[in-house]
């Protein structure tokens, strides 16, 4: 039977078929679908993990102790997992270790658009490409065959377009699902230097024999047409190469790490003009230039952003393409933070305050927009504290006229080191955290905070107030975002304090909940138009009337904008 | 089948175009086309503009349509409608719901929600179908069914059988809300003509 499956799907299907037993991550757009859709299927035990790094140990220890496994994550998680995954390379497995890489060219959620093609190089490990999602499921499958026969994690690297397009999928029933026995083999896994330069010496020895299976491998495959053009490329850019030039010869590489210099010499001899079709860096490029073959790709396409099946039929044929119309000019629709969203009136607040804002990654990341536009920076996720302490030290006036801002997923993802630190080295930093009880942004996944695990079990929750005291903050203030009047005294206070300090600021997000409030009226509106500034959706300004409306089917009735207004012009519904 | 056919669905987070999108892939699938879809969310999902592209025929290989290339555009907000019409071919058709949701730039004041929409499109696009889904799917029994009543719609503009729609709504319909959405898409026909 073939069913629409999206790349993620197909990647779960594949765990599913191929005796995946253990997998774990921490969601990150375009990769969190893929356990989201493991835990569909009740025989595979999956988790969601505090950070990619945990997820990342956690594969590599059910791996040496005998299950196959896989850990996903975005592409900048791998930045977070890289210090095992480098060392996993070293050791190497007793069952079969995949890690999915999701990287995002063209950034449609990401902070940066780094190419994690290169990690797999830089690691030496083996790493595949599927181009749809039959692919995608398929090479779960010679994944964990590669990683079996050669004792080697292996790298799964999708992009936005494979993670999120559907193409059929055949499915197949499962393999039966194995565990070995454990075997005791520190010589192996214990990577002491001494042991390690043994490893060192295996891991070249193993790219040795992965680089003559790549020139045998089915998934590396040349299709010879018309000569006059030869194109090497791989993932989603094969899609638009055959469409745009269905008579090309192509090497349509699966295997990209270690690439085949047998096959690309071979078909480089075939054909007139080669041309490397791949997005983001030169990886392929590059390569294909140290064997000595001269190649055209980079001064072509660009090192940014995602490819087309326009820019490659214009890029390679040299002719402009179909003129197309020109875009109307329509004012953006940015997203935005949902009506009676907790976090809204933390942002007014911090704006009216003229706060600076150490910010972190997350649904609170939205408050960097117009109207709310209280954020100064965004790096990475745990960023918030650990950054915030260095303006401090830099200036240290400015402790008194900032705080740091992080969510309760992403304080534990990576901000406890941050706030340990601040107590460590005598910040006397105002600390934000706020939970709304679930990992909001990537579509509301549990952590270690909310009470519930990936598979449904219940779960101890961690305490916050109880964890900022054991790492030493003695000031921890707890609030109800909605409360705006205590929220800014406590922010005020606690700017002020000349220790380090935490506020919490507690309510579930506005779509988890059962909202039975009902939404609230306009009356005797002025017009001032104050409530506009919480840049919530519900709210508008009728300008043939010059009186804000509430959109009733939006409208929460979180009574935020009742806080606001002065003039008592929004009520509940029934209020005088 | 070997043209392929490109179909653009457009919104706001919301609004159900996934929905609409699997209604189509399930009509085209049953005729024996290769289907691609494709998807873009994460941030986009709050309340920010969305985009489904479903692509069917012989052989799909990109899962992307390209500015100038779809065949139908179907738009479930006007201001979505106007965004994304130089995605239409040259005698593409362009289907508006005239609903308006104003984005969150317009009701700050930072920018302006155009007056010409309707009329700029109808200037442009010889194919162009503008209709009140919103009240046809609320007269139908529910307000949320305004994706189904533009399937209807578009059922009358592509070449698929009437009875692969109805089982197609049948398969991707909850029960309970399959009469109620068998009226919605039945009054988006009715509009077509």
């Amino acid at each position: 039977m073939k069913i629409l499956m999206t790349g993620n799907e197909a990647i779960a299907r594949g765990v599913y078929e191929y005796g995946v037993s253990v997998a774990a991550a921490y969601p990150g757009t375009p990769s969190t679908e893929i356990l989201e859709n493991i835990a569909k299927y009740p025989e595979v035990y999956c988790q969601w993990s505090p950070n990619e790094k945990v997820a990342m140990e956690v594969g590599i220890g059910a791996a040496i102790a005998g299950a196959r496994a896989i850990v996903t994550m975005k592409m900048v998680g791998v930045n977070v997992a890289a210090d095992p995954l480098f060392t996993v390379a070293y050791t190497g497995v007793r069952a079969g270790l995949v890690l999915v890489s999701a990287d995002d060219p063209g950034m449609h959620s990401s902070q940066n658009e780094q190419d994690n093609r290169l990690y797999a190089a830089f690691a030496k490990i083996p790493m595949l490409e599927p181009s749809n999602s039959q692919e995608a499921k398929d090479m779960v499958g010679l994944a964990m065959e590669i990683s079996e026969t050669f004792d080697t994690p292996v790298m799964l690297r999708i992009t936005t377009r494979i993670a999120h397009s559907l193409s059929l999928v055949e499915l197949n029933d499962p393999i039966e699902r194995l565990v070995k026995t454990y075997e005791r083999n520190s010589r192996k896994y214990v990577m002491l230097p001494g042991n390690g330069r043994l490893r060192r010496l295996v891991v070249e020895e193993r790219m040795q024999d992965l680089a003559d299976y790549s020139e045998t491998v089915a998934v590396n495959n040349t299709e010879l047409q018309d000569p006059s053009i030869g194109i090497i490329t791989s993932g989603i850019s094969y899609q638009y190469v055959k469409e745009a030039l269905p008579t090309a010869s192509v090497l349509k590489l699966g295997l990209t790490n270690p690439l085949p210099s047998g096959l690309i010499k071979e078909f480089a001899a075939k054909v007139d003009k080669l041309y490397v079709v791949e997005e983001l860096e030169p990886y392929m490029e590059k390569e294909v230039r140290l064997l000595g073959i001269n190649v055209i790709g980079k001064e072509l396409f660009p090192p940014h952003g995602e490819l087309s099946v326009r820019m490659v039929s214009e890029k390679i044929s040299g002719q402009p393409g179909i003129k197309v119309a020109s875009a109307f000019d329509a004012p953006i629709r940015p997203p935005v933070m949902c009506p009676g969203c907790p976090h809204r009136g933390i942002f007014y607040t911090l704006k009216q305050l003229k706060l600076v804002v150490s910010g972190d990654i997350g649904c609170y990341t939205l408050g960097a927009m117009a109207p709310l536009e209280a954020m100064d920076t965004t790096i990475c996720m745990g960023a918030s504290i650990s950054a915030g302490l260095g303006m401090i030290k830099a200036h240290p006036e400015m402790a008194e006229k900032m705080v740091a801002v992080i969510g309760d997923s992403t304080f534990l993802h990576s901000g406890i080191t941050g706030l340990m630190d601040v107590v460590y080295n005598g910040g006397n930093l105002t600390t934000m955290i706020l939970d709304n009880s679930i990992t909001a942004m990537t579509g509301h996944q549990h952590n270690p905070s909310t009470g519930k695990t990936l598979m449904g079990q219940p779960a101890p929750q961690v305490d916050f107030v109880a964890l900022c005291k054991a790492l030493g903050v003695k000031r921890i203030t707890e609030v109800d975002p909605f409360d705006l009047e205590t929220v800014k005294a406590v922010i005020k206070t606690e700017v002020a304090a000349s220790e380090p300090s935490v506020i919490i600021a507690r309510r579930p997000c506005a779509l988890i909940i059962k909202n039975t409030e009902k939404p609230l009226q306009v009356q005797e509106c002025t017009g001032c138009e104050m409530c506009l500034k919480l840049g919530c959706p519900a709210l508008s300004f009728d300008t043939e009337n010059k009186t804000v409306q509430v959109d009733q089917a939006l409208c929460t009735g979180c009574e935020l904008c009742m806080n606001v207004c002065k003039f008592n012009a929004l009520r509940k519904a029934g209020d005088a | 089948m070997s043209k392929i056919i490109n179909v653009l669905l457009v919104g706001v987070g919301g609004q159900g175009t996934i929905l609409a999108s699997k209604i189509i892939t399930h009509v085209a699938l049953a005729q024996g086309y290769d289907v691609k879809m494709s998807e873009i969310h994460g941030m986009a999902q709050r309340g920010g503009s969305v985009v489904t592209q479903v692509r069917m025929g012989e052989g799909v290989y990109s899962p992307v349509i390209e500015p100038g290339e779809a065949d139908f555009v179907v738009a479930f907000e006007q201001l979505e409608a106007y965004r994304w019409a130089h995605f239409l071919k040259k005698d593409g058709t362009l289907i508006v719901n005239t609903q308006k949701i104003v984005p969150l730039t317009v009701l700050i004041g930072a920018a302006n929600y155009p007056e010409s929409i309707l009329v700029d499109l109808k200037d442009r696009v010889e194919r162009f179908i503008e209709l009140d889904g919103l009240k046809l799917a609320s007269e139908a029994g529910n307000v949320k069914a305004t994706n189904v009543v533009l399937m209807g719609v578009l059922s009358k503009y592509m070449e698929f059988p009437e009875e692969a729609w109805q089982n197609a709504l049948v398969a991707r319909i909850p029960a309970k809300l399959l009469e109620l959405n068998k009226k919605a898409f039945a009054s988006g026909v009715a509009a077509a003509k």
